[in-house]
């Protein structure tokens, strides 16, 4: 008995010393001490990387991981130092983040917006995240943004494509440097018209769902400027994995190019199944059949397999680019994980470095201070050349790739190759384009 | 009329995958009376046996070709595949074109293995348990395989070509007095298309034929019965679970080709499989061969522009409004037994 | 007490006892410590277990009572979802109105499915659920979008009129939930020694409503109606033989079923105001028929341990990755630090589906009545130890001279 006694009062007597004066209520609401959400306050500081780590794109958000593990390490003062030595802002001085070290959380996003906001809570509530970035799809990056929002935390996207998310979904806490469906078919439709003619009818299939219709919108709309017409869009269920009944009717249609706007699996999925329809060796109104595939992932494209050889489509970024920066990152990351890095991995890259960047510009972790860095700032070296982050809807503006899948590939990773690099200026939209309407960024909002 | 003869082959198509992986649910969920969540998982160890025979045959080595370079600025290493190596080109070539027929052969040993460890190993114990256990345990060994698969292959789909020879699609509408390119079918579905037939077909005619077929009829009926006569029944149950896997795992090894295998694309197919063998009727195998067609054929009719204008969005709902039309009408769906699995 | 007999009440009590301190129970590690991986007592996941757990006591009354295996029960949980975000975003943050509408829309729906899928029985009947979910899902995706959102999920906007509340806040944000005032969000963190402990506004208006609601299930088990759905399960053709129609009795039980999954929908659009599509897709129906089934069906306390269970490993195990894996084993010695790190490694992070596949086999295999069972078990135990020792005692005192 008098043991037990002994322990209790000694744990008793430990946790009084240590948490002595400690017991200091703080609450999350508006009457807070701190000034801003987990502002950190001892010498690290803690960022959430929320990836898909299960579903479809586990392997892409394993991809994503790398790259932030590898910015984390190069902002740590390790390794070679990657795009920093690269980058145009030289505020960063490779000892984490205004001193302090750099640290991260992961989760699972699970490619669900529930389970992508469960995680993301998780993360600011529990391990007192400071900032919030990842995702592979529209719906997640919408949904976490829209937490962060009110959560007051700073939202980096990371592969979400729809114009939705600087458009009718933007938020003043939340930031994307990946390029959007508008981008892809102002940067698309040129190389199509050149490479297939004005003279066009095009057949569009559609996942049913809001990032598959802003893309339609945006390539219907980018092809028919320049004198395409549009036969028939066609909207097919995202849980679907066989296209035969979708594809069949096309030939009958009149139509001489077919357009899928799909991604990820159902991209794989339907890219296959127009193949094995033999489309591509029919001759109709006297040209040769052709298929486009808006927006490519090299790593879902080698899903696809052969099928992908000749087919045009557009992507952010892709490791065959030979400008500094995007040779330092593939360097630097193809040396740490032997294969080069994938469009999802660059943008997600970049997004912690220009976070880093902004915080140390601003002197705060404050998102308020880092929005206010981040608005209209312009930058080089992080690939894609010059870049300008636009005030009015935090989105990124920079060069857009067309590619085309290889025809004879050296290694599994050599999928595409890139046809044109599209300049800025020729993908740059007003801020309340009616593709982006509807919107409201808000104010930041600090939290706390 | 070109459309609806295109949209007709389009559902025996899908309608061939339904089936062949009904049957196999039926044999195990609507005989046995297992509720098999496990049975997606089975079709999509079967794509992967495709996978696998086409990477033990691409296995190679690497030469250093230095006149190329990799993405690191590295002299390029070169694979050559051994089979290349040792039968040349030619020869060794074709067997890697031809690895999805080939792996048929290499599937069915594997698949009845997998069932037979499968069934003396987990579901045989859960004969007696309630149905809410059997889809507790399947469900989480689905899950364990799904994992695995994800482990070695990664969650991308993997692009595993049908052979050269079938590439390309046929043209049916000439043959009917269409002009050309009213009616193409590609090569490959057509196979799948009679695999499909003919598996369903041996399956029958196994289980209609043959003593073993008869007893294992009777034990369907009443297992009892059977047991009092002194027939060892369990065996015989134990092999159909090892037929019913080599049938989900076949129809798996040859969609391979016509959509890209990841892991999984079991669970895609789960629910669709039950709903096609409870809509087929519990315990009857024309009924779940009947309904997998069924539910093919109007799922692509749902998905024609001409349907879709009139009621926008039926395709995402087809096979579950007809689900619920059927049941409602028939209250054991196409061809069901009364008493299985209805309480 | 509560008209419940002695050994309910305990339960109750208990149960009381470990949601209203859960804060601490949750958070035994800590905050600096390596363990402190496993600390579940933050206000999402603490709002996530009694939120599922809700969701579980009302599927059991379905199926632990009637047998009744729907696979269809996450659309109640979305429509209930989307009726609170639609009260959040046209008439105020209250979530009283939310709460009480995803209730009443849920209760409609379970009405309308119930009365045509209780037509049939068993498998028939799950799969008539199971279709009607589905098509909820696949519509609520696609061509409802302008109701709710599709695949972003519907969420508040500083457009919506919410006529009575505000629009916006001063700061010119979206307006947070509240129950009169009562922020949900709000957070009283307390901080004694090393530990840190978070109490939620939120969380405790679940707790209470969990509470209540497992109260109300204990007296359906044990009252005449209860009894009446035990017959339905047992023997449905003999209860209709008595001359007794067991058609209003299912429905009657399914309805409440679906209102307290559309309790659970308006709760978690209440704590975070989105309502996703996937939270009807068959994926969500088939989690709750798990978690019972995990639990021990048929059980009162079962479906909140399966609840519980789930979640834990979802949110827990997901975010474990090799960083952490490294730190925990740092104090080895490379070699043995690398291969234990790789031992682990496929069971966590990105493993959890692996970890959680193999416990779902290793519990039904082992504890055939779920994890109610394992406790029991161990109850076994103590009392068998228990009873030995008064029997040791009474067999020592018995040699006395």
């Amino acid at each position: 008995m008098t043991r037990t006694n002994f322990t209790r009062r000694g744990v008793l007597r430990t946790g009084a010393v240590a948490g002595a004066g400690v017991a200091l209520p703080t609450i999350f609401t508006a009457s807070s001490a701190a000034a801003y959400t987990n502002e950190p306050t001892g010498g690290t500081v803690t960022l959430g990387f929320n990836v898909p780590q299960t579903g479809p794109y586990a392997d892409e958000g394993a991809d994503e991981l790398r790259a932030y593990e590898l910015a984390v390490e190069h902002l740590n003062g390790g390794g070679d130092g990657g795009l920093l030595n690269t980058f145009s802002s030289k505020a960063l001085k490779g000892n984490g983040i205004l001193g302090k070290k750099i640290e991260y959380v992961t989760g699972d996003t699970q490619t669900k917006s529930d389970a992508a906001r469960a995680s993301a809570r998780s993360m600011i509530e529990k391990d007192g995240a400071i900032m919030i970035t990842g995702g592979s799809s529209s719906g997640v990056a919408v949904a976490v943004q829209d937490l962060c929002q009110s959560a007051g935390v700073i939202f980096m996207a990371g592969l979400t494509h729809s114009n939705d998310t600087t458009g009718k979904d933007k938020k003043a806490n939340g930031f994307r440097h990946f390029f959007n469906a508008y981008m892809s078919g102002a940067a698309l439709a040129p190389v199509l018209a050149a490479q297939y003619g004005t003279d066009r009818k095009a057949y569009h299939l559609t996942a049913d769902y809001t990032w598959g219709w802003t893309q339609e919108e945006s390539i219907v709309a980018a092809t028919e400027a320049l004198g395409w017409e549009t036969v028939n869009t066609v909207l097919t269920p995202l849980a679907a994995t066989d296209f035969s009944s979708y594809i069949a009717p096309v030939l009958n249609s009149g139509a001489d190019v077919l357009v899928l706007n799909h991604y990820g699996g159902n991209m794989v999925n339907s890219l296959t199944n127009a193949v094995q329809f033999g489309l591509r060796e029919k001759i109709i109104n006297n040209k040769n059949f052709e298929i486009v595939v808006p927006l490519y992932s090299r790593l879902m494209a080698r899903g696809a397999g052969e099928n992908v050889k000749g087919i045009l489509g557009s992507t952010n970024w892709h490791w065959s680019l030979q400008d500094e920066a995007s040779k330092a990152f593939v360097k630097s990351f193809g040396t740490k994980y032997g294969f080069p890095p994938s469009q999802a991995a660059q943008t997600c890259y970049a997004q912690t470095l220009l976070y880093a960047d902004a915080c140390e510009r601003a002197g705060t972790f404050n998102p308020c201070g880092i929005a206010e860095a981040l608005e209209g700032f312009e930058f080089d070296g992080l690939g894609n050349g010059p870049t300008l982050y636009r005030a009015e809807d935090h989105q990124c503006f920079k060069d857009v790739l067309v590619v085309r899948g290889k025809e004879n590939p050296t290694s599994e990773f050599d999928v595409l190759e890139v046809v044109e690099v599209t300049p800025r200026a020729q993908v740059e939209y007003a801020h309340d384009h009616p593709m982006f309407a509807g919107g409201n960024l808000g104010s930041c909002n600090p939290g706390a | 009329m070109d459309a609806i003869i295109l949209q007709i082959l389009n559902g025996l198509d899908k309608g061939s995958a339904y089936a062949l992986i009904a049957l196999g649910l039926t044999l195990i969920f609507g005989t046995l009376g297992v509720v098999n969540f496990a049975h997606g998982a089975l079709f999509m160890i079967g794509a992967f046996c495709a996978v696998t025979l086409s990477r033990i045959l691409t296995l190679s080595f690497e030469t250093v070709d230095p006149t190329q370079t990799d993405f690191l600025g590295q002299p390029l290493k070169v694979k050559t595949t051994y089979i290349e190596a040792w039968f040349g080109p030619e020869f060794g070539g074709a067997m890697i074109d031809w690895a999805v027929p080939l792996a048929i052969l290499f599937a069915i040993p594997i698949m009845i293995a997998v069932g037979f460890i499968m069934e003396r190993g987990l579901i045989k114990h859960f004969y007696k348990r309630p149905h809410a256990d059997q889809i507790l345990v399947t469900f989480g060994l689905a899950i364990v395989l799904q994992e695995i698969i994800k482990a070695f292959y990664g969650a991308n789909p993997i692009p595993t070509p049908a052979p050269a020879a079938f590439k390309g699609s046929f043209d049916f509408g000439v043959l009917l007095g269409f002009e050309a390119n009213a009616i193409i079918y590609p090569y490959w579905r057509l196979v799948y298309f009679a695999f499909a037939a003919i598996i369903i077909g041996g399956v029958f005619a196994f289980l209609q034929f043959t003593t073993f077929g008869m007893v294992v009829r009777a034990g369907m009926a009443d297992r009892e019965t059977v047991g009092i006569l002194g027939i060892n029944i369990d065996k015989r149950f134990t092999i159909m679970f090892g037929l019913a896997a080599a049938v989900a795992g076949l129809a798996g090894v040859m969609y391979a080709p016509i959509n890209s295998p990841n892991y999984h694309m079991g669970m895609d197919f789960l629910v669709l499989s039950f709903v096609v063998v409870v809509v087929g009727g519990m315990g009857s195998l024309p009924g779940a061969v009947a309904a997998g067609f069924l539910l093919g054929i109007l799922e692509s009719f749902a998905s024609m522009n001409q349907v879709k204008s009139i009621f926008p969005g039926i395709d995402q709902i087809i096979i579950y409004l007809v689900a619920i039309i059927i049941l409602l009408t028939r209250p054991r769906g196409l061809l069901g037994r009364k008493g299985v699995m209805e309480d | 007490m509560l008209g419940l007999n002695n050994k309910d009440t305990l339960l109750l009590i208990i149960v009381a006892a470990i949601t209203l301190l859960a804060p601490f129970i949750l958070n035994p590690f800590p905050t600096q410590s390596a363990m402190a991986q496993f600390n579940a007592g933050y206000p999402d996941l603490m709002q996530r277990f009694v939120i599922f757990g809700i969701f579980a006591i009302g599927f059991n009354i379905l199926f632990g009572l009637t047998g009744y295996l729907s696979f269809g029960h996450a659309a109640f949980l979305g429509v209930g979802s989307y009726s609170a975000v639609w009260m959040f975003k046209l008439l105020s943050m209250n979530v009283i109105p939310a709460i009480l509408l995803a209730m009443l829309i849920s209760g409609l729906f379970a009405v309308l499915i119930g009365f045509v899928s209780l037509r049939r029985s068993g498998i028939y009947f799950s799969i008539l659920t199971l279709a009607f979910a589905q098509m909820s899902f696949n519509l609520a995706y696609s061509v409802l979008t302008p109701i709710t959102n599709g695949e972003t999920g519907l969420q508040l906007t500083l457009n919506d009129p919410r006529i009575l509340g505000q629009v916006t806040t001063a700061e010119g944000s979206i307006p947070v939930t509240s129950l009169f005032g009562l922020e949900m969000r709000s957070t009283y963190e307390m901080i004694f020694g090393p530990w840190s402990f978070q109490f939620n506004a939120g969380y405790y208006l679940c707790a209470i409503i969990m509470l209540l609601s497992f109260y109300i299930a204990i007296r359906i088990f044990r009252s005449p109606f209860g009894m009446m759905l035990r017959a339905i399960k047992s023997n449905q053709t003999r209860m209709s033989y008595t001359g007794l129609n067991p058609r209003p009795y299912t429905l009657a039980a399914f309805v409440i079923s679906g209102m307290y999954a559309g309790l659970a929908g308006g709760l978690m659009a209440s704590m975070d105001p989105l309502a996703g599509a996937e939270r009807m897709q068959w994926t969500a129906s088939g989690e709750v028929v798990l978690m019972t089934i995990l639990g021990g069906a048929g059980t009162l306390i079962g479906p909140i341990l399966g609840a519980g269970f789930i979640k834990y490993f979802e949110n827990i195990f997901s975010k474990i990755n090799d960083n952490i894996l490294h730190s925990w084993f740092a104090f080895m010695p490379d070699g043995f630090e690398n291969a234990l790190v790789a031992i682990v490694h496929p069971f966590v992070g990105k493993g959890w589906h692996l970890t959680l596949g193999i416990l779902f086999m290793l519990v039904v295999v082992f504890l055939p009545g779920g994890l109610v069972e394992a406790g029991q078990r161990v109850a076994k135990l103590f009392r068998r130890r228990k009873s030995e020792k008064t029997s040791d005692e009474s067999a020592q005192s018995k040699p006395a001279e």
